[in-house]
């Protein structure tokens, strides 16, 4: 891969999965910097005039089409902030793959902080998939503050995977969503923490139109002394249906705090919520060591299946 | 073969085993019966390490393993199949024959254990071993996992409990298909099934801890038919 060293390939194929240039429409950044572009016949990257971050227009009708724009920081000290603006056309089908990993040796505190926000047309059928990852032994922290505005205009769709597994030290989720008539929004957020680290994950989906609906989930594993605030909250203001839920697997030291809620400000709104937090049963340990597996590789194998 | 000599086991000063001497040889069908509370439960688990004896030996193919835990036992080929079934949110049915299978399995082996126990891969194999699964279903998942394991020992606690007749009925068919099919192994069911009980090679009648009663199938079977170690067929099921 271009302009690309050993630390940033592997944090490229940690948060993208990437091993090489993916085909289809690409923004790839690294240390602030752009390290590869490339638009397609439907989809267009282009800088923002104000160099505050990049447009991708996506075409009516694209369909079986992807756009990769992973992230990448090697360097301890940078701090930025970056807009994203994705607008989807009509009848499409799409997967957007973003992300950002960090490694930090250094002792200055990494920080990135990106803002997505999609427009997404009528009919139009979105798969999005953000992963979060940190690495590297120094003293300064990997920090990441996403912020997702989704529109979701008539009959659309978007599933959203939010996943952050391992090594950032701070994080501040927010992800808003207002949706019209008969579109759909489901969202699968894993979050695990360690350390001595801090998640805060907040979503707000707002149903506005008639048939909308809402499926919220996430499942979030907190080791060792971190901490980790879900506050997942469904408004229902049109007759539509939406469903929020925390599951959680609380560790050693940690601490969770899930709070689920729902607001209808119409009678036939259909909202409901629950929450889960609790420790690896005993039964589930006992259960994989009877299949040969020692009791650290029980665990490992109930967390990942968990956050999978 | 295993062997448990002198098997005492309380809890809190409640002896719950007192003084069990056992040894289940190769190729057997053993079925351990008796009322509830009387320490069938505890016996397995005590013989999969998940429990340890307060005194006594347990023995397998002549090795002590009395201090082995879990795994440790595991490895040595004992398998355990649940009363009431672990589940798990997100580890799917693949995944948990993948681990009893020790790391490495087909889809075809797979297809097969799941085949075995009449639940069709194409169906199952990818989904979650979770609470969307009905009791029935958890059940032969889990008897599934002991046939991925090829075990020289396996014990199967109530393996009817907590499921429907309909299933019940197929289940009945799986254990009548180990039966003939046991090679080099033994198998430890511990049940109150009259069909179950009447397949054994050796019926142990448990009780207070102890064994009261021990022999071939039908020697044991008439002596205990109308206690409450013995649950019969339904009549109309049998129709």
């Amino acid at each position: 891969m271009f302009k690309l060293d050993e630390i940033q390939r592997r944090l490229i194929a940690e948060v993208a999965g990437l091993h090489k240039v993916p085909i289809g429409a690409y923004n790839f950044r690294a240390n602030s910097q752009l390290a590869g572009r490339n638009s397609t016949a439907n989809i267009e990257i282009s800088s923002k005039d104000d160099g505050s971050g990049i447009d991708i227009r996506i075409k009516d009708g694209t369909k079986n089409e992807s756009v990769h724009i992973p992230v990448v920081l090697s360097a301890s000290g940078i701090k930025e902030t970056v807009y994203n603006d994705f607008y989807i056309g009509e009848n499409c089908d799409v997967v957007i793959v973003a992300g950002c990993g960090i490694d930090n040796c250094g002792n200055q505190d990494s920080e990135h902080d990106g803002i997505h926000r999609f427009f997404v047309g009528k009919n139009s059928k979105i798969k999005y998939v953000e992963k979060h990852y940190g690495s590297g032994d120094g003293a300064g922290q990997r920090i990441l503050n996403p912020v997702t505005e989704v529109s979701l205009n008539d009959d659309s769709f978007m599933e959203m995977e939010m996943v952050q597994i391992k090594g950032v030290d701070s994080t501040k989720r927010v992800t808003t969503a207002e949706l019209k008539a008969g579109a759909k929004i489901i969202v699968r957020e894993r979050l695990m923490t360690h350390g001595a680290q801090k998640a805060f994950s907040t979503y707000k989906i707002t149903l506005d139109g008639e048939n909308s609906g809402a499926d919220v989930v996430s499942r979030g594993v907190a080791k060792e002394k971190s901490y980790q605030k879900l506050d997942l909250c469904v408004i229902g203001n049109a007759p539509c249906n939406g469903h929020t839920e925390c599951d959680s697997i609380i560790m050693d030291e940690g601490k969770i705090l899930a709070v689920p809620s729902l607001e209808a400000n119409h009678v036939d709104a259909v909202l409901f919520h629950e929450a889960a937090i609790g420790k690896i049963a005993g039964d589930q340990l006992i259960k994989l060591m009877t299949l040969g597996l020692t009791a650290q590789e029980a665990e490992e194998q109930i967390i990942s299946g968990f956050l999978k | 073969m295993l062997e448990l000599k002198d098997i005492f086991f309380s809890v809190e000063g409640v002896e719950i085993i007192r003084g069990i001497n056992l040894t289940v040889e190769n190729n057997k069908f053993v079925v351990i019966t008796g009322p509830n509370g009387g320490g069938k439960s505890t016996l397995a688990r005590l013989i999969m390490g998940i429990e340890k004896p307060t005194s006594g030996k347990i023995i397998l193919d002549g090795q002590d393993i009395t201090n082995a835990d879990i795994t440790e036992r595991a490895k040595l080929g004992i398998g355990f199949a649940f009363q009431q079934p672990v589940r798990f949110k997100g580890i799917e049915v693949f995944d948990l024959l993948k681990m009893a299978a020790g790391g490495k399995l087909t889809f075809n082996k797979a297809c097969d254990y799941l085949s075995a126990v009449g639940l069709c891969a194409q169906d199952y194999i990818n989904r979650e071993v979770n609470s969307s699964l009905s009791g029935g279903e958890v059940k032969r998942i889990e008897i599934a996992t002991i046939l991925a394991r090829k075990t020289k020992l396996s014990i199967f606690d109530e393996p009817e409990a907590g499921i429907d007749l309909w299933s019940f009925k197929h289940l009945i068919q799986i254990f009548e298909d180990m039966r003939q099919n046991i090679i080099n192994s033994s198998i430890i069911i511990i049940s109150h099934q009259e069909r179950i009980l009447s397949i054994a090679d050796e019926i142990i009648v448990l009780a207070d801890g102890q064994i009261k009663n021990r022999g071939a199938a039908e020697k044991i079977l008439p002596e205990i038919i109308d206690t409450e170690s013995v649950i019969q067929e339904c009549e109309k099921l049998k129709r």
